[in-house]
């Protein structure tokens, strides 16, 4: 089908398999457009090529998708959300038939043939990293800490209850101080969960990204104090959940979230040059 | 403390906008495509939507951080 008004939208790399290309007939990915596998131009005569490569795409509306809409659009977080979900949907239902490297969201060209172009361009890179993640998956731990109740908290008013013979000043810093020592005694509880969870870890990955912590509007009203993903052998995660999932039991004001498995989002660039000191983007959590 | 159920399946739930952005946003291969939002653009991105999720694209390591930093 030419489109001529159309842009092609990449999704991932994938293995160009007879059996995904079935499983990804009726999928369809933004804007509802069915995806289809785009694959690599047939190797000149001589060449080895054993595993070949596809981009999974769709067509997507010019108007759309062009630069200057796109840049509007990416502040629109109704759309933004529609995009990323379609996008995410793809990805998620190829990584659950092959290994799938995403890319990443909105990359767009103009027509197949300069995708194509990319895929080639690339091609051997590609292929190190679907080797490097096959049979692996995503998993995502968060570490939240509760605060310690605003509600226990009027800002000085004095209790109507009358239960205390204080002043208004003193029951105020009374509770302060109470409130103050409650979040101080959770904040170590987390630092003994990350301490745990970071020796737990290493029994199952060496592969770790560390995501900022989350904040601001999107984010739930607990203290988001870690954000990590791991790549996890898909034979262990059974495992992995139930271990984290005693991980802090004893552990109050505390709390870990495991999310996943998630296509390796996270593990899809290598690594950018490790800095001088300290955290690597990706490397040995140990 | 609490953690979801180990053994409940995961997939088919929907996942949090938020951890999906994460990922999609600072995640996946980025290639400059012929529409370029990956590379030049991140930095438009993490400014239009600081409001939003002020994490993107901050380095910071949560456990050298102020808030675990000193008790």
């Amino acid at each position: 089908m030419i489109d001529r008004e159309g842009l092609t939208y990449v999704y991932a790399v994938v293995p160009d398999t007879p059996g995904l290309r079935a499983a990804l007939s009726d999928v369809r990915g933004v804007s509802g457009s069915l995806v289809s596998l785009l694959g690599e131009h047939a190797p000149t005569e001589g060449e080895e090529r054993p595993d070949p490569l596809a981009f999974v795409t769709s067509r997507v509306a010019q108007d759309e998708f062009d630069e200057r809409t796109l840049k509007a659009r990416f502040e629109d977080l109704e759309w933004l959300e529609d995009v990323a979900r379609a996008h995410h949907e793809v990805v998620q239902t190829i990584a659950r038939h092959d290994t799938v490297l995403p890319l990443r969201l909105a990359t767009l060209y103009e027509n197949d043939d300069r995708a194509r172009g990319a895929l080639a361009a690339q091609r051997h890179v590609f292929a190190e990293r679907i080797a490097l993640l096959r049979d692996r998956s995503e998993w995502g731990v968060k570490l939240y800490i509760r605060s310690t109740g605003p509600s226990e908290d009027r800002d000085g008013a004095a209790d109507p209850g009358g239960t205390t013979t204080l002043s208004p000043g003193k029951a105020y810093l009374r509770r302060r101080r109470a409130q103050h020592s409650a979040q101080e005694s959770h904040y170590r509880n987390a630092r003994e969960a990350a301490q745990r969870i970071e020796a737990l870890v290493s029994r199952f990955t060496t592969y770790r990204v560390r995501h900022p912590a989350q904040h601001g509007e999107l984010a739930g009203p607990e203290e988001n104090v870690l954000n990590d993903a791991y790549l996890v052998p898909d034979g262990r995660t059974e495992s992995f959940r139930a271990a984290l999932a005693a991980l802090a039991a004893d552990l109050d004001g505390v709390r870990v979230e495991v999310t996943g498995p998630w296509a390796p989002y996270s593990f899809a660039m290598p690594p950018p040059e490790p800095a001088p000191h300290g955290d690597a983007r990706e490397g040995p959590s140990r | 403390m609490s953690v979801a159920d180990p053994t409940d399946p995961l997939p088919g739930r929907q996942v949090a906008l938020i951890d999906l952005l994460d990922r999609l946003l600072s995640g996946g291969v980025v290639l400059s495509g012929d529409i370029v939002l990956s590379i030049a653009d991140i930095d438009l991105v993490r400014v239009s939507l600081r409001a939003l999720i002020v994490s993107v694209g901050s380095e910071a390591d949560p456990l050298g951080s102020p808030s675990l930093g000193q008790a």
